[in-house]
């Protein structure tokens, strides 16, 4: 059902500044001579703490006096909101320095490749003055006392932990130098540490090993202390390969699959033809359960469930099980039907034509619905017991996952241990917990541990999708100025239930938007137009269809940014300006203008190009930084029609320059592979990438139909670009590279080709380009062509 | 049941399994090799990529009745001791240009990437692009550049 359409009296109201919450700092001199309080908590060891939510929420002040009024995100976006609810949240954060002279740190944060346990050990190892490898950074447990802030997303684990991180390893630093200065019976002042080593004037030298256990408090206190000035630094900012890297190249990097657990055995389940279709009734429960291999059948929420010696055997059961399916919430709607809910709920544009002298240009844009499905499939571990549980899967909500496993298996929450395991990826998808929560039914139905893995068909079949959206944008112009710009995003709704809507629900008071849905509230806090376009106004308006939803890396970005980007193309021509310097003469603030002059600069702007080829330039602003793109593609027959087997080629993204501003970059090697990653997201979501929904499922069941990037689709000259510090606060980079890239590949085909796409991917209304698999039975069989 | 037998990683090991049961999970769930990785079980994503005698194969796709026993499997685990060293020179230049994001894609990338370039060598020539651009491998985080980065560099110490 359309949800009734809400518009609001433009232009926003300002944000009322949040009140800053940096309670633990005290005295100044400049922010890099703030006083910051640790705590010391007494223990056999060195455990010095640091409270969560230390981060100040630094509303920046609107930039020029502009014909734009500032617009909610630029002012206090999502990653502040995060940080704002962080803050009661008393839990701490620990640095443990322990007697082999290593520091450990439990990360309440979920690594799926995103890079975030290396530039939080470098965070540690800068301000602890140890060398990177005696720093292990692991995944802590749920904790359910962090509440809402044990949650991964919005690019914010930086953000958020960057202060109170350093303020944890500066204590645990001070405190072993004040040790060492009292066996010495010398001034601390006089003793320097380096290395894991303390040396006084006299050369007496001391390891942070054999010193850790003298370090440790037999009664907790608070101790405060001094974080390194910037200009200090000597990890931070500095390039480092990731910290997990040899387990990677080895094989010995653990997922959740690779874990032993006793007795947890392989388990799959057997899925309706149609989503959240249901089990009415099975034939041959015995005789699957008597089939080689096979232990365990039971029918479950979802489906029927088979446990077994291997997963081989289990794909087996799964097909061989005679099961009669009630029909899915879905079975009636298809790609036409849901564009048609879509153009229904679309909230009109509400400003016409101003006088005779404007002129206006208005588009729409279709974005149909992607998978986020990871490498890695939906997988758990779950050993339920009478009255305990315990979980392993990678979960960025493990706290909120913790609760509900508790609920559904009507255990007490601290009767349920949530393990947060190394994610084989998630650009959204481990939000969510589905993977946990039906290992969790499961293994209480059948009273055994099991080893729930998905199969990739199901993974993109029933795993959640990013939803379906247009973009309607109409813009008002005269001469050289734009008088309004109005964009209607209308999405199928996405689910925000994995903890962000917790958040929102506790601090909608302190919101500068009123009374909004978590979604829209979501949006207002991301999206923005970085042009000055006059009256500017961005809204959503959501049509909840019951589908497996979930965000994909950069939420509304990329879509909005595109459709933006491609207006602005059509803006510049028709007022007859280059599209590098329309942009430039429109952009509101001096960031963003560097990222766009050096993009240009690095990639050659303006070059004569063969036809059929161009150059596309865009731009986005986020997580407290920007960043632009400059793309070259081709389109000429001979690249679109380069034959590959069960693979499209299509036009060829050759060449990419992206620049971005993070404010402080912490390892710029690892900001750089997720601009790569971003950058390949960007180009699969322009040219090749969809779900096809049909009758309530989607045809894709692979990945030779699910289009994403393949080396064939891969640029031959790619650049990343980073620019040197700009506001010395770190913003966020996970997510960051889609936006931009996505947009200035959409806007060089248009060039290319002269004709503006306005439905992505651009090959989606082709004629397929697979055979789909069948539905029932529900998994392929397994092919005997490995040989090659 | 039958009893399987065949040599992984330079040691023979047996276990009872039916023919039809895919290597993958021969390897995985009853022998403990969690190297190779299950990205689709469709011989498409090659995440499970391994070596048999040497040359390139997906385990996911081959019945373990098909392998005779003296068979020579190389998982991602057993691919230094090809070199007689710690690491192979393919892993080394992985290392150097940090290739890995989530990692999950990686031991099958390593495992395509050297038969690539054994291949290529054995036809007297070097690595192209078209040969890059036929690598079938999925990496869902985009690590793309950098594996081709990566095989330009292994394979000039290979
Ligand atoms: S798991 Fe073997 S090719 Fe995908
Ligand atoms: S590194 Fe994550 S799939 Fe390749």
């Amino acid at each position: 059902m359309a949800a009734p359409a809400r518009p609001r009296p433009l232009p926003y109201p300002r944000p009322k500044e949040p009140a800053a919450v940096e309670p633990e700092a005290t005295a100044s001199a400049g922010t890099d001579r703030r006083r910051f309080l640790s705590y010391l908590i007494a223990a056999p060891t060195l455990v010095v703490a640091a409270r969560l939510g230390a981060q100040a929420i630094h509303p920046e002040p609107a930039g020029a006096a502009v014909p734009s009024l500032p617009e909610p995100s630029d002012l206090f976006d999502l990653g502040d909101l995060q940080n704002l609810a962080a803050s009661p949240t008393s839990g701490l954060i620990s640095v443990v320095v322990n007697t082999d002279g290593t520091a450990s740190f439990a990360m309440p944060r979920a690594e799926v490749g995103q890079g975030i346990t290396t530039a939080i050990a470098m965070l540690i190892a800068e301000e602890i003055d140890l060398p990177l490898e005696k720093v292990d950074v692991t995944l802590a447990d749920a904790r359910p006392e962090l509440v809402w802030n044990q949650l991964t997303g919005g690019s914010n684990t930086i953000r958020s932990l960057y202060t109170p991180v350093r303020i944890a390893a500066a204590g645990a630093r001070s405190r072993l130098i004040s040790t060492a200065a009292k066996q010495w019976k010398v001034p601390p002042s006089t003793l320097t540490a380096k290395d894991g080593v303390i040396t006084s004037k006299s050369g007496k030298t001391v390891t942070y090993g054999a010193i850790a256990a003298a370090a440790a408090a037999s009664k907790s206190s608070t101790v405060s202390v001094n974080l390194k000035p910037t200009k200090d630094f000597t990890v931070i900012g500095k390039s480092t390969n990731r910290v997990d890297a040899l387990a990677a190249v080895t094989g010995a990097k653990v997922y959740t699959m690779d874990l032993v657990v006793p007795n947890a055995l392989p388990t799959m389940v057997c899925r309706p033809p149609t989503i959240n279709g249901t089990v009415k009734s099975v034939a041959n429960l015995a005789a699957v359960k008597a089939m080689p291999g096979i232990t365990d059948v039971a029918i479950v929420s979802t489906g029927v469930a088979v446990r077994g010696n291997t997963f081989g055997q289990c794909i087996d059961a799964v097909d061989a099980l005679v099961v009669t399916w009630g029909p899915g919430t879905e079975d009636h709607q298809s790609d036409e039907t849901v564009l048609a809910e879509l153009k229904k709920a679309e909230i009109p544009l509400a400003v016409p034509p101003l006088n005779l002298l404007a002129k206006s240009i208005e588009s729409e844009f279709t974005f149909y619905f992607r998978s986020n499905s990871p490498l890695e499939t939906n997988c758990a571990i779950a050993d339920v017991r009478k009255d305990s549980a315990e979980i392993w899967s990678s979960m960025k909500s493990p706290v909120v996952a913790q609760e509900t496993i508790a609920q559904d298996l009507k255990l007490p929450v601290k009767a349920v241990t949530c393990h947060v395991m190394q994610g084989g990826g998630s650009f959204g998808r481990h939000l969510f917990f589905d993977a946990a929560r039906e290992a969790a039914e499961i293994s209480q139905k059948m009273g055994k541990p099991v080893k729930l893995m998905w199969h990739r068909t199901d993974d993109f079949r029933h795993g959640r999708t990013h939803p379906m959206a247009t973009s309607r944008i109409r813009v008002n112009y005269s001469g050289k100025n734009v008088l309004t710009y109005e964009q209607r995003h209308t999405s199928v709704s996405t689910d925000f239930t994995h903890g962000f809507g917790e958040i929102l629900t506790e601090f909608a008071a302190e919101l500068p938007l009123g009374n909004l849905t978590f979604a829209e509230t979501i949006f207002e806090l991301t999206q923005n137009v970085p042009y000055n376009f006059g009256v500017t106004t961005q809204l959503l308006n959501e049509v909840d269809l019951g589908f497996h939803t979930g965000s994909m890396r950069n939420i509304y970005s990329p879509d909005v940014c595109t459709a933006t980007e491609l207006m602005v193309d059509q803006l510049a021509a028709a007022m007859k300006v280059d599209p590098y310097v329309f942009r430039k003469q429109f952009l509101k603030d001096a960031r963003s203008k560097a990222v766009l002059d050096k993009a240009a600069q690095v990639g050659g702007w303006g070059k004569t190009m063969p036809a059929g080829t161009a150059q596309g330039i865009a731009l986005h602003n986020e997580y407290k930084g920007c960043s632009a793109a400059l793309v070259e593609i081709d389109c000429r027959p001979e690249t679109v029609n380069r034959p590959i087997e069960n693979g499209v080629t299509g036009p060829r993204v050759t060449k990419v320059v992206y620049v971005v501003d993070v404010g402080l970059p912490i390892n710029p090697k690892g900001l750089e592979a997720q601009m790569l990653g971003g950058i390949m997201d960007g180009i699969a979501q322009v040219l090749t990438s969809s779900l096809h929904f049909k009758n309530g499922i989607p045809l894709e069941g692979s990945w030779d139909n699910y289009y994403y990037t393949r080396q064939w689709n891969v640029p031959l000259d790619v650049q990343v670009v980073i620019m040197p510090p700009t506001t010395g606060k770190p913003g966020g980079a996970g997510e960051f590279g889609v936006a931009s890239s996505m947009a200035a590949i959409a806007c060089a085909y248009a060039r290319a080709t002269g004709t503006m796409p306005t439905s992505f991917p651009i090959n989606h209304n082709e004629p397929l380009g697979f055979t789909p698999l069948p539905l029932e039975p529900p998994l392929p069989e397994e092919p005997t062509n490995g040989l090659g | 049941m039958p009893t399987q037998t065949f040599i992984v990683n330079g040691k023979k090991v047996s276990v009872d399994v039916e023919d039809d049961v895919r290597l993958l999970w021969v390897l995985r769930d009853l022998l403990g090799i969690h190297g190779p990785k299950y990205g689709c079980g469709l011989n498409v994503c090659k995440a499970c990529t391994s070596h048999l005698n040497g040359a390139e194969f997906n385990p996911c796709s081959v019945p373990v009745g098909d392998i005779k026993a003296t068979d020579e499997i190389t998982t991602i685990e057993g691919l230094p001791a090809t070199v007689g060293k710690e690491l192979h020179p393919m892993q080394e230049a992985w290392l150097d240009i940090d290739v890995a994001q989530c990692g999950y894609c990686q031991p099958g990338q390593i495992m395509a990437a050297v038969a690539l370039v054994k291949t290529v060598k054995a036809e007297g020539r070097s690595i192209t692009d078209d040969d890059l651009d036929g690598i079938r491998n999925i990496c869902r985080c985009g690590t793309y550049p950098r594996i081709r980065e990566a095989i330009k560099a292994g394979a000039a110490n290979m």
